[in-house]
């Protein structure tokens, strides 16, 4: 190697600091999975390996009802969030642009430009109100919020999808007679369906891991998986919360995944 | 077709892009843009004594952001406290951003300048923890950088330090923390920025007798500029307005202004006041986002 070919794009030292970069990016998470398997209560020290937090996580009541509680949220959230964000995605791609099209986008996206803790205290006072006149304290509160949040992250790759289809199969069904709703239940939804899936995935991703609108949303006795940990916090933590945190990181990395299958089929 | 009957279609298309849209604006109107309006106007009234507000207007709320009243004669004063939140929110923010930016420019390089087909695998790599779970994110670098945490039992097993490094529950561990959890928006816009980056540019400015410094500061990072901007305002944004990790790692001591906001609203304190720093917060957000989109924007036509 003694006459090196002099590479352009090489920049001394950055592939070090590249792969350091990598390092530190996957040594905290390799760190918390391993500990979760570890024998003793230590999230530090290895004496071995045992299954036994993952039990003692799922023996435990709280968790189970925090596990539920996080799932029912965030399928109610995923599927109404992508039922609404498939029909504006429809309404604001393909067609002529429209007076306000700029703004619909706009207001879709929002929640990704707030920060999550301004909207977290506006819907803590509003939905408080709300609260006291009607009395209700169910789960309606986090399914209404969770969905609105999820809006834009469904409705960006079902958008995406749309625009990379072609527009020529629909007025071909068209022209075969074939009635508006048809033409959307036979061609366009089929075509549309792994945007769908993808956006419906990913919503239910982001509802999974909210914390702050969760936190302070939730009526007493409300803790989702996220804000049951954080409660865990006051406490000395023992590799419990490391299983809990594995298991969760478990599963958004298959829905990830699996999002990322279904979206690069276009290409 | 007739120029009416035209008008007439494009009309209708419109009207059915707006109905269409409808559900979605319908539900963000409920539970996400409505509500900032309550914030607004609670910024305006007085608060109650036992939190809540009293529905009388004032302007205390924007006041006691920066004063306070002293409670014997009434006179304003600068209200500390409150500064050293601001500042060391801004402060490390700020830093947050620069350590990003430290790593994540060498790491969206070395991304870029991979042979094509291991790119997507590098990108894949960065994307994953950009969609973990924050707050496992969070824990996971708490349970390095605590007392008993790995860093510490492995530096004195190794018989670096005698006793452990006292890193958590100071504005180095938030630091730490919001550098780890915010890394891959840098990387990401860095990438999109090199990626677009004529490398043949390299090849003139070496032919012209350019050291690699001279071209890393003349030819590279002017042209990447958009992306660089991009990612910083990424960076920058969700750390100002962070909430988990300074409450997870700062340990309800070193509080930022997302912890400060929550505290307002606690029982007993000042809700107008939380309301007018989160619209302040609002509005710091946006105008910095609007700064972003008109980067981002010039970043589209290469060169430009």
């Amino acid at each position: 190697m003694a006459e090196r070919r002099f590479e352009i794009a090489r920049i001394p030292g950055f592939a070090t600091i590249a792969v350091a970069t990598f390092v530190m990016l996957y040594l905290p998470i390799a760190a918390l999975v391993t500990f979760s398997f570890n024998e003793g209560n230590s999230v530090a020290v290895w004496s071995g390996f045992s299954l036994h937090w993952y039990e003692k996580a799922w023996a435990n009541q709280a968790v189970k009802d925090a596990t539920v509680r996080s799932l029912t949220i965030a399928v109610c959230a995923a599927l109404i969030s992508t039922t609404v964000a498939t029909l504006a995605a429809m309404g604001t791609t393909r067609r002529a642009k429209f007076r306000g099209e700029t703004f619909i986008y706009v207001a879709i996206n929002q929640p990704l430009m707030v920060p999550e803790i301004v909207t977290a205290v506006a819907l803590m006072i509003l939905f408080g109100m709300v609260k006291q006149a009607t009395g209700y304290q169910g789960l309606g509160y986090l399914i209404l919020a969770h969905s609105a949040f999820c809006i834009p992250f469904a409705y960006l790759p079902i958008r995406a999808r749309l625009e990379g289809m072609d527009l020529s199969l629909e007025t071909a069904a068209g022209d075969l007679y074939a009635t508006p709703w048809q033409t959307f239940r036979h061609v366009t939804l089929p075509l549309l369906g792994p945007g769908i899936l993808a956006g419906a995935m990913l919503a239910f991703v982001i509802s999974l891991d909210d914390v702050i609108i969760t936190e302070f949303v939730k009526s007493g006795g409300q803790d989702t998986l996220p804000t049951y940990m954080l409660g865990q916090l006051r406490r000395t933590m023992t590799p419990e919360v490391n299983a809990i945190s594995t298991a969760l990181l478990g599963l958004t990395v298959v829905l990830l995944t699996a999002f990322f299958l279904l979206t690069r089929k276009r290409d | 077709m007739s120029s009416a009957a035209e008008e007439r279609l494009r009309r209708q298309s419109a009207r059915n892009g707006w109905l269409l849209s409808m559900p979605a604006l319908a539900l963000l109107a409920v539970a996400a843009i409505g509500p900032l309006a309550i914030i607004v106007i609670y910024s305006f009234l007085t608060p109650g004594q036992y939190g809540n507000v009293v529905w009388e207007f004032s302007w205390d709320g924007w006041v006691s952001i920066l004063f306070t009243r002293d409670i014997f004669d009434g006179t304003l004063g600068l209200a500390d406290a409150h500064l050293t939140i601001f500042w060391r929110s801004v402060k490390l923010s700020i830093l947050t951003t620069l350590v990003a930016f430290g790593l994540g420019f060498p790491t969206a390089w070395f991304i870029a300048t991979r042979p094509a087909q291991q790119r997507a695998m590098w990108l894949f790599l960065i994307t994953i923890p950009f969609w973990t779970n924050l707050l496992i994110r969070t824990f996971a670098i708490m349970e390095v950088i605590r007392a008993e945490g790995v860093l510490n039992t492995a530096l004195m097993w190794s018989g670096i330090i005698e006793r452990p490094l006292a890193i958590i529950y100071t504005d180095v561990a938030v630091l730490i923390g919001m550098a780890y959890v915010y890394l891959p928006l840098m990387v990401l816009p860095l990438f999109a920025a090199i990626d677009r980056f004529d490398m043949r540019l390299l090849e003139a400015g070496y032919d012209l007798y350019a050291s690699r410094w001279q071209v890393l500061r003349r030819v590279i990072l002017p042209i990447v500029k958009p992306g660089i901007v991009a990612g910083s305002i990424l960076v920058f944004v969700p750390s100002l307005g962070a909430y988990v990790t300074p409450r997870v790692l700062g340990g309800g001591k070193n509080m930022m202004i997302g912890n400060f906001i929550e505290l307002q609203f606690l029982a007993g304190r000042n809700w107008p006041l939380g309301a007018a720093l989160s619209v302040t917060l609002l509005v710091i957000v946006t105008a910095a986002l609007l700064v972003y989109v008109r980067a981002a924007n010039r970043g589209s036509n290469p060169h430009g």
